[in-house]
């Protein structure tokens, strides 16, 4: 089973779906629908399927495939999955299905083709698989580029009435972050040519020895991409505008996976790429960080959209994302990983609920909404639980990975922690202030008789609260994959966790565990 | 605690077998209620409310055979950790889900499961015309579970886990009424209040971790007498800023009494018996820290004094019998920190007022609870009057619950309160005389306001309104008022002369050292605090009793009152220094986002792609601009191979 080809498998299988899709006949076009979900739940399958024959302490890239691609300059189509990949591959492919369901009347109305908006949504999560599965600097940069199409129509087409402009910006944005990962890949080519052949290959480009002004260069090429794609502060202004303008299904995707690709460049590519770079430029990124942190919190609380609310917290998760990494700790570094999968439930469940209401009502106005959790006690309750999970509510998902964040700063850098500690009131201000806008209060007129979830609803929520309650009490699993990766990519940095001044006792000879 | 080396002493607890090993049921058990009865919807209204009785009950049941093995045990054996799960396997980082029962947790699981239950039962009777009694019960359920998970973990983060856990039962149940925007408002004021304090307890988690390298009170208390002094004082303040957002202490006061917008139950249980002692919990179960920090100690203990001054001015102000009764918690929890403040001699002290305010004060919110069922939700006191022969068995035992409070012997807040005030005298020097001094007032304070209460309430004229028609509560609510009241009357008692709970908490805070002479002889300090009981009850009797209560406040009234009225403009002044000023600086920051970055990047894009404008309508020209940033991209590329040669 180890030399079935499970990456490549998982990454074409949307695709072909994509093009059956698109082979569907026009009286047919609602057939995508249920095509697209049995799609994505396949994908699904044998993303589970790859995650059982994954060794948490095997090879450091497992499913490795490597074929020749473009020989002129050493261009190779090559796979792999480190525990990080590992985990980013399956969120994406659990949220998914999810999002499938939870588009099926998105596209409904209107002119847009109902099919075209499947079709785009399988090839992203093609593009997805492959930027994390990627272990060939090129082909990622191939991935990253082409990852905006699809969502580019996705929002520029199928979004809000603001959605040329929010599309627009989006591209432009990524654009010019592509361009200066692109110079970047290309000046690690050259290096690596310099002290032998040419190559992209991850594995050959880990050993260069590049000269401290280069790397701080390439660092910067390829940081202020993924700064902008995991919007960092100051690089986040096009996120509130493509998160409130993207369709439901999108704006999950956009915020819970894609955006991630920023945070896992900083992880995959940054630290052990440019090591001494990372380490110089470490303390200013620790600062945009925690800036972020309580930037991003406080301008959600100013938001009078919830879809721009959302997205600004995220700015704010970034900043948490970010910190853990750049504090070079195992607990920061892993805390970070478990914080990309946890972010892409709490923040996709409040996009998907909020996606909701604005099915409902047609608004994304806070305003237009009071007192709903008097005619929808099911939707507030789970509006609720998504929001608790956002604030890290210790016992759901996000506190683990928030508090490894934290604890794992806090060892080396004790002020950048304390500030950013401070973001948790800031976030229980945010997510409690919504919802006793929106779910609590009298009950307005033109909420009266509002719907209650449909059955289909509670399909697409139901998985995602259900994560997060599992998370949050059990997150071994997750972490037993993700720790060894992280171990590694530390590694590179050269750092140790400070050691603690008075270390513990030698721990009792055995544990004793509970038979049931 | 004297090792030379440095390295941690290590504290081991027993592994947990037989009986022990049934220990996570008592959290298993609420939980599984409150998830049968939130996942089970409306199928489970018709027995919902049974399901929530039964299941604390059932945790009672389990804590009385517990506690009955653990009292079959030597005294050094008396520590039972159970291992669960891994929790948070990092390295350098490793959590174990873990619970610690001992004298000090079993206590708190008999108080948590045993009036819990009783209210619970009281709430049949009480939310029986509420049509959403079954959700009420849920969150009632998830209550017990993540406050036992509180007092039971065996480590500062299961203990985390908990003390939110509690924080949003508090919050849901707060905001019962949630259509009432007060209600909602004061829902959220609490979690952010406790939030802030939450602040400091992870800050104090992270400082642990930081220094001894885990998280367990194992690993923790085993290293504490390595700990620097400032990092020991560090943690001690960062605790009690937790301890204070918890248990609605200064300055972290204000949301203790806006809680009193929730359902009553609520109000004795989690908002006066059990949730906001937890910052007394806290400090007593970190005595290892607090033992070697003076300057903590004193800190904590300045706290309590300033809060239970606080409580009992305000007390005295306001007609609003819920709250009356809030004020009275928030002073005494000051009481409680009080004693915990005084380090060794004071932990047990602290906990023996914090189990007699758990009855007394419970007894009295069902009491007033009790009242408000039969008035029509009415809690303004100058409407009641005469209540106690309409209803003498809430007047009944809502006196001993008065009696209890005021410390009157030999009800249970004589003996729990005469062992602060003579605590804090024994201390000794300026600090000891100032702490038992507002000790000694505090008790004359509360003698007045309590008294002010019952007469307002239950004597004198009838000054209700035409529509109501006051008639005692059924039985299901009496029942558990009576229990409850019995406890108000015994619990000193029985906890000092029949069980003596210091020697009983002594494996958990250690034993309070002997003191060969007092500062005042307990003799004379009784008496002295007799007296000044005696003053405080007086001083009400002459204002209220013989005289017509106005059904209207005085407007023409000392600016002591006026402030007292105001809660001493803690409210105003939270909303003229943090709140208002934090709503400014989010506006201006969302100008400035739309305005400054976002136009400055704007303004970027326009330099590079043309401007956001056109850009807006190209659309179709996409592939242009795509083929236009790689064109870009290749001159950029250009560019570095020649920095790189060039190099």
């Amino acid at each position: 089973m180890s030399d079935f080809p499970w990456l490549t498998v998982i990454g074409l299988v949307p695709l072909v779906g994509s093009v059956a899709t698109m082979a569907l006949p026009a009286r047919r076009e609602q057939a995508a629908k249920p095509l697209a979900l049995a799609v994505t739940l396949v994908t699904l399958g044998l993303t589970i399927a790859m995650c059982a024959a994954f060794e948490p302490r095997g090879a450091a890239f497992q499913f490795a495939q490597a074929y020749e691609w473009i020989p002129a300059f050493g261009a190779q189509y090559a796979v792999g999955a480190d525990g990080i990949a590992l985990v980013l591959i399956a969120l994406t492919a659990v949220l998914m299905p999810v999002v499938v369901l939870a588009s099926w009347h998105e596209a409904a109305e209107g002119r847009r083709s109902v099919k075209t908006y499947f079709a785009l949504l399988l090839v992203l999560e093609t593009m997805l698989v492959g930027v994390f599965a990627a272990t060939d600097v090129f082909l990622f940069y191939v991935f990253f580029e082409a990852m905006l199409i699809p969502m580019y129509f996705l929002i520029g087409s199928y979004g809000g009435p603001q959605r040329q402009y929010a599309a627009v910006k989006f591209l432009l944005y990524s654009l010019l972050g592509g361009l200066l990962m692109l110079g970047a890949v290309i000046g690690l080519y050259v290096v690596s040519a310099g002290q032998g052949t040419g190559t992209f290959a991850f594995s050959r480009l880990v050993g260069l020895d590049i000269t401290p002004g280069v790397q701080k260069a390439l660092f910067l090429g390829f940081f202020i991409a993924f700064a902008i794609k995991a919007p960092l502060f100051p690089f986040h202004t096009w996120l509130p505008d493509a998160g409130a303008e993207a369709p439901t299904g999108a704006a999950v995707l956009l915020v819970g996976v894609l955006d991630k690709v920023g945070t896992f460049g900083f992880l995959r590519y940054c630290l052990p790429l440019f090591p001494d770079a990372a380490r110089d430029f470490a303390p200013y990124v620790l600062a945009l960080a925690v800036i972020g942190i309580l930037y991003g919190a406080l301008l959600a609380m100013g938001q009078t959209d919830m879809k721009r609310l959302v997205s600004y917290t995220s700015v704010a998760h970034f900043g948490f994302i970010a910190l853990g990494t750049f504090a070079f700790t195992s607990q920061g570094g892993t805390g970070a990983v478990l914080y990309m999968v946890n972010h892409g439930l709490s923040t996709g469940a409040l996009f998907l609920i909020v996606g909701f209401l604005v099915a409902r009502r047609r608004t994304r106005l806070i305003a237009d909404y009071q007192g709903v959790g008097k005619a929808a006690p099911v939707l507030a309750g789970t509006f609720l639980v998504a929001g608790l999970s956002s604030l890290a509510l210790p016992g759901l998902n996000s506190f683990v990975s928030e508090f490894l964040v934290l604890v794992g700063t806090f060892t080396r850098y004790r002020v950048f922690a304390i500030l950013a500690t401070l973001g948790i009131v800031l976030a229980a201000m945010y997510i409690l202030i919504m919802y006793q806008r929106t779910m609590q209060g009298p009950l307005s007129e033109a909420n009266r008789g509002l719907r209650d979830l449909s059955a289909r609803e509670a399909f697409v929520i139901a998985p995602v609260l259900a994560l997060v309650v599992a998370l949050g009490v059990y997150p071994k699993p997750v972490l037993d994959v993700i720790t060894p990766s992280v171990e590694r990519t530390l590694a590179h940095v050269e750092h140790s966790d400070p050691r603690p001044p008075i270390p513990p006792p030698p721990p009792p000879p055995a544990a004793t565990e509970v038979s049931e | 605690m004297t090792s030379s080396v440095l390295t941690a002493q290590s504290v081991r607890y027993n592994a947990a077998t037989g009986v022990f090993d049934y220990t996570w049921l008592l959290i298993a058990l609420p939980l599984a209620g409150a998830t049968v009865l939130l996942l089970g919807g409306r199928r489970t209204d018709r027995w919902g409310h049974l399901l929530g009785v039964a299941a604390p009950l059932a945790s009672f049941v389990l804590g009385v055979v517990l506690f009955f093995a653990l009292v079959g045990r030597t005294t050094s054996g008396r520590h039972f950790d159970q291992h669960l799960f891994s929790w948070i396997p990092v390295r350098g980082f490793q959590v174990e889900a873990g619970l610690l029962l001992d004298p000090l947790s079993m206590t708190f699981v008999l108080l948590i499961t045993g009036v819990g239950s009783l209210i619970h039962i009281y709430s049949v009777g009480y939310m029986a015309h509420d049509a959403a009694r079954r959700r009420f019960f849920a969150y009632l359920n998830l209550f017990v579970a993540a406050m036992l998970l509180l007092i039971l973990g065996n480590s500062f983060l299961a203990l985390y886990v908990g003390w939110e856990g509690v924080g949003l039962a508090s919050y849901l149940l707060i905001g019962w009424y949630a259509d009432r925007p007060s209600a909602a408002t004061a829902a959220k004021k609490a979690f952010i209040a406790n939030r802030v304090g939450d602040v400091g307890l992870s800050l104090a988690i992270m400082l642990m971790f930081a220094t001894t390298g885990t998280t367990s009170f194992a690993g923790v208390f085993g290293a504490a007498g390595q700990l620097a002094t400032g990092t020991a004082t560090a943690l001690a303040l960062l605790l009690l800023l937790g301890a204070c957002g918890k248990s609605g202490q200064f300055p972290l006061q204000t949301w203790l009494p806006d809680a009193m917008e929730g359902p009553t139950p609520v109000s004795a249980l989690i908002h006066a018996a059990t949730m906001v002692t937890a910052g007394a919990y806290l400090i007593a179960r970190a005595n290892p820290i607090y033992n070697v920090t003076q300057d903590g100690r004193t800190v904590v203990a300045i706290v309590g004094a300033v809060t239970l001054l606080i409580g009992c001015v305000i007390g005295c102000a306001y007609d609003d019998i819920k709250k009356v009764l809030a004020y009275s918690t928030v002073s005494q929890i000051g009481y409680m920190f009080l004693a915990v403040g005084l380090g060794p001699a004071g932990y047990a002290v602290g906990i023996f007022h914090l189990l007699t305010h758990g009855f007394f004060k419970a007894t009295m919110f069902l009491g007033a609870g009790s009242v408000m069922h039969g008035m029509n939700d009415q809690v303004d006191m100058r409407r009641f009057g005469g209540l106690r022969t309409v209803m003498p068995v809430t007047f009944a035992t809502f006196m001993a619950g008065y009696l209890a409070i005021i410390g009157f012997p030999p009800l249970s807040g004589f003996y729990s309160k005469d062992a602060i005030i003579e605590t804090a005298y024994d201390k000794g020097g300026t600090s000891g005389y100032l702490l038992g001094t507002v000790a000694l007032l505090g008790a004359g304070l509360t003698a007045y306001y309590m008294t002010r209460l019952v007469i307002m309430t239950f004597f004198g004229d009838r000054r209700w309104t035409p529509e109501v028609h006051p008639h005692e509560s059924p039985a299901v609510m009496t029942v558990p008022m009576v229990i409850l009241a019995a406890g108000s009357v015994a619990a000193g008692f029985l906890l000092k002369e029949v069980f003596d709970l210091r020697d009983w908490l002594a494996p958990s805070v250690g034993l309070s050292p002997e003191l060969g002479s007092h500062t005042i002889s307990p003799i004379v300090l009784t008496l002295l605090t007799l007296l000044v009981v005696v003053g405080g009850v007086g001083a009400a009797y002459r204002q209220y009793v013989g005289r017509a209560i106005p059904t209207t406040a005085p407007v023409a009234v000392t600016p002591v009152t006026v402030a007292a009225r105001n809660n001493l403009y803690a409210d105003a002044f939270n909303e003229s220094v943090l709140m208002r000023p934090g709503q400014y600086l989010t506006r201006a920051l969302v100008y400035v986002d739309n305005r400054g970055i976002d136009g400055g990047v704007n303004g970027l894009a326009a330099l590079l792609g043309g401007s956001s404008g056109r850009a807006r309508r190209a659309q179709t020209g996409f592939v242009r601009s795509y083929a236009l940033a790689m064109f870009g991209g290749a001159a950029l590329v250009l560019a570095a191979l020649l920095l790189v040669t060039v190099a």
